[in-house]
């Protein structure tokens, strides 16, 4: 026996390696870029076009970011513009007491277990500067005071940082004070700007919208190509060939929606149910080439940026002589409208307060914006009896519903989507109440972060959602995640692919579609995905 | 009395020692949290820690059945392959189990002769390490897959329709959205 024991090695040796991470402070560790947590730089073309500082190439994991000479004092200035400008700025960095409520509610910290994460230390990043160079203790005390200086290595933190928070607002709704930690990295990302240090993915989508007015810069005749395929398939479906309008004068409505929906997968079911809807209800409605784009990834970018590029809509719906705005299922560009336009823009005067021509509803809410949610349209029109209905056409699909961090914490919508996928699908399920409504996880690719170079940090700052996922998945057995957002239809999908792979993901309208009865269609026989209707002969009769 | 029988046990307090040394592959401000918050839905990550070392360690109570310890495996290697963490250090929390079995059993295994029990024992999760190493190679491929299948997706349509877009493709476009 003894024989046996010294035979055996101890495990130790079997893994000579040291599993815990090493004993520093915070402050000391410099962040490595390794592949798979990181977006690209920004090319020169995209800031060039948009006449944004420092155009040249670089990538994050490069020693030198060929930033100029007085990088420090372009940052430093910067800070103290926006620290004047932004009472919330100055406001978060003057009065967090460390508490640490907000420290566990990120999803990046939740499912990266990197300490600097945690809202609160996302914050700090940069509230340490200010101490530094902005408050008398810091000034003086220095380290003691908790203040440090900027250095390159400073900066580079940052970068990884504040490109590695969805600006979803999550830590906020925990804060005692309200601190929103998104709007420090919104800050944080403006300062990164001074600098030409944005990422491609936004860059790209930025420069793409200033010029053609969508990310992709897909041109008129592409938007209309392949609205008009849709069109198709829906013929195929349903034997109801739609006819759109594409920029027509003097239309009551003009309809904007992100691109994802025109293109991409599963984007466009959602688009199709959008298209049978309007013709089902003989809308007077027009859609844009040139307000081709619901997103804006100027937001997550500058203040200023966003401002510029936001403006299409409503410089559009001014050219076609519209009433008002019936805008798609998107997550930032609801926030942007709900909370940043009036600021902007003002009220939009121009244009008549939004009132349904099939309920007769007067969108009090959108009084000053003139800018109507599809699903908010929708649940009106299911509930005053306008639309014929059969959910069982939704039966092959058990379906639970994310709630966009924008559309919730940006704007509070929680029961229209909601009411709307009960009344067309016969099989619901909630997620656990931790993990919905205000308190809702982050797909963890917002904000321009779903590049796809950056799938690592994608991955676990999603997990958190896709865990409730699993579970309703497990118990009920849910195989649709809806949502009412195109980053997330793209985003969650692949979340799915990873973590749950059995749930596909959909926009609301898809579903809608799917159950609308439409005047005249041929019985159907396919969903929108032009996928057989398992059983729908037999079902027919119980509706 | 089998070795068997001791783990089964002294099941608690080894499952409690190994979740505690997994932890410190953390950060401590990480393994408080891990350890402290018991909500699964909050804590999604500790509670796949509990749920995935419980189903391994009775795989290696049970002998290993390659299609009962892979779920288990999964639950945690899936999670540790996107975290950052190289390879060894993303599996080596198996090998961990080792060192606390020795640490809570080794006087009285001695002292009952079960070494070459403990020997076979420890083989176990020698061969569940090769099977989680298979595992965390399929986490990492379907990471490259995902980032192809998911650019292809979000421009479907216009792929649909070839070359109605320029400058399409070479992963580091403007497509987001
Ligand atoms: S805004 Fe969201 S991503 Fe950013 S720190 Fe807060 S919880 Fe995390
Ligand atoms: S919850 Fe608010 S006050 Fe407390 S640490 Fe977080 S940001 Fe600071």
């Amino acid at each position: 026996m003894a024989k046996a024991k010294t035979k055996t090695p101890k495990p130790e040796e079997l893994a000579k390696i040291d599993y815990s991470p090493p004993e520093k402070h915070w402050t000391e560790v410099p962040v490595e870029f390794r592949p798979g947590t990181y977006c690209y730089g920004a090319r020169p073309k995209y800031l060039e076009e948009v006449d944004m500082p420092n155009p040249r190439e670089w990538q994050p994991y490069e020693d030198d970011w060929k930033l100029p000479e007085n990088w420090k004092e372009i940052v430093l200035e910067g800070m103290e513009d926006r620290l004047n400008k932004y009472r919330t700025f100055r406001l978060f960095m003057d009065i967090c007491v460390r508490c640490g409520a907000c420290a566990d509610k990120c999803h990046f910290f939740i499912g990266s277990g990197d300490p600097k994460n945690m809202p609160v230390l996302r914050a700090e990043l940069v509230r340490s500067v200010y101490r530094k160079y902005f408050t008398t203790g810091g000034k003086l005390f220095g380290k003691k005071a908790g203040a440090r200086e900027l250095t390159m290595d400073v900066f580079k933190e940052w970068w990884y940082y504040f490109y590695q928070c969805t600006e979803c607002r999550r830590c906020s709704v925990f804060c005692p004070y309200g601190i929103d930690t998104a709007e420090i990295t919104i800050m944080g990302r403006e300062l990164t700007n001074l600098l030409g240090c944005n990422t491609d993915w936004i860059a790209g989508p930025v420069a793409n919208c200033y010029h053609k007015g969508n990310h992709l810069g897909l041109e008129p005749h592409t938007i209309q190509s392949n609205i008009e395929m849709m069109c198709d398939d829906i013929e195929e479906i349903t034997g109801i060939r739609i006819e759109p309008t594409f920029n027509r004068k003097g239309a009551e409505i003009l309809f904007v929606t992100p691109s994802g929906d025109l293109f991409g997968v599963p984007g466009v079911y959602t688009c199709m149910g959008y298209l049978m809807l309007f013709h089902e209800l003989g809308l007077d409605y027009t859609w844009s080439t040139y307000a081709s784009e619901g997103g804006n990834f100027g937001f997550f970018t500058s203040n200023e940026m966003a401002r510029r590029l936001h403006y299409k809509i409503y410089a559009e719906a001014k050219r076609l002589g519209v009433k008002w705005i019936l805008g798609g299922e998107c997550g930032h560009m609801w926030r942007l409208i709900h909370q940043y336009l009036d600021t902007w823009w003002g009220p939009a005067d121009f244009l008549e307060v939004p009132k349904s021509p099939i309920t007769g509803t007067v969108f009090e809410n959108a009084k000053s914006t003139k800018m109507v949610h599809v699903v908010e349209f929708t649940a009106d029109l299911i509930r005053h009896g306008k639309l014929k209905l059969d959910p069982s056409r939704n039966d092959h699909l058990r379906v639970t519903f994310h709630d966009s961090c924008n559309t919730s914490r940006g704007m509070g919508f929680f029961e229209e989507p909601r009411y709307v996928i009960k009344n067309v699908c016969n099989h619901f399920y909630e997620m656990p109440e931790n993990t919905i409504r205000e308190k809702t996880f982050c797909c963890g690719s917002g904000s321009g972060l779903n590049a796809s170079e950056n799938m690592e940090i994608r991955m676990r700052g999603g997990f958190p959602r896709a865990n409730a996922v699993r579970h309703v998945n497990q118990k009920y057995g849910v195989n649709m995640l809806a949502n009412v957002c195109a980053i997330d239809r793209a985003a969650l999908t692949t979340l799915m692919q990873y973590w749950v792979p059995d749930v596909e993901v959909c926009g609301v309208h898809e579903l809608v579609g799917n159950a609308l009865v439409m005047t005249g269609e041929t019985e159907r026989t396919m969903d929108l995905r032009l996928e057989e209707l398992p059983g729908k002969e037999e079902e027919e009769e119980d509706v | 009395m089998e070795i068997k029988d001791l783990l089964q046990d002294r099941r608690e307090v080894i499952l409690k020692k190994w979740f505690d040394v997994l932890l410190q592959t953390y950060p401590e401000e990480t393994s408080r949290f891990l350890r402290k918050e018991k909500d699964p839905f909050s804590n999604p990550v500790g509670s796949a820690i509990t749920e995935g070392i419980s189903g391994i360690y009775q795989s290696i109570l049970d002998g290993v059945d390659i299609k009962e310890v892979s779920p288990f495996l999964d639950r945690i290697i899936r999670i540790r392959a996107v975290q950052d963490f190289t390879p060894s250090q993303a599996l080596g929390f198996l090998f961990l189990l080792k060192g606390v079995i020795r640490d809570v059993l080794l006087k009285e295994i001695s002292k009952r002769g079960l070494d070459e029990e403990l020997h076979t024992i420890e083989s176990r999760i020698d061969d569940i390490a090769l099977i989680a190493f298979d595992i965390y190679m399929q986490c990492r491929e379907k990471l490259y897959d995902l980032r192809a299948t998911e650019l292809r997706n979000m421009t479907y349509r216009l792929l649909e329709r070839a070359n109605l877009t320029k400058d399409l493709g070479n992963g580091q476009e403007g497509v987001s959205d």
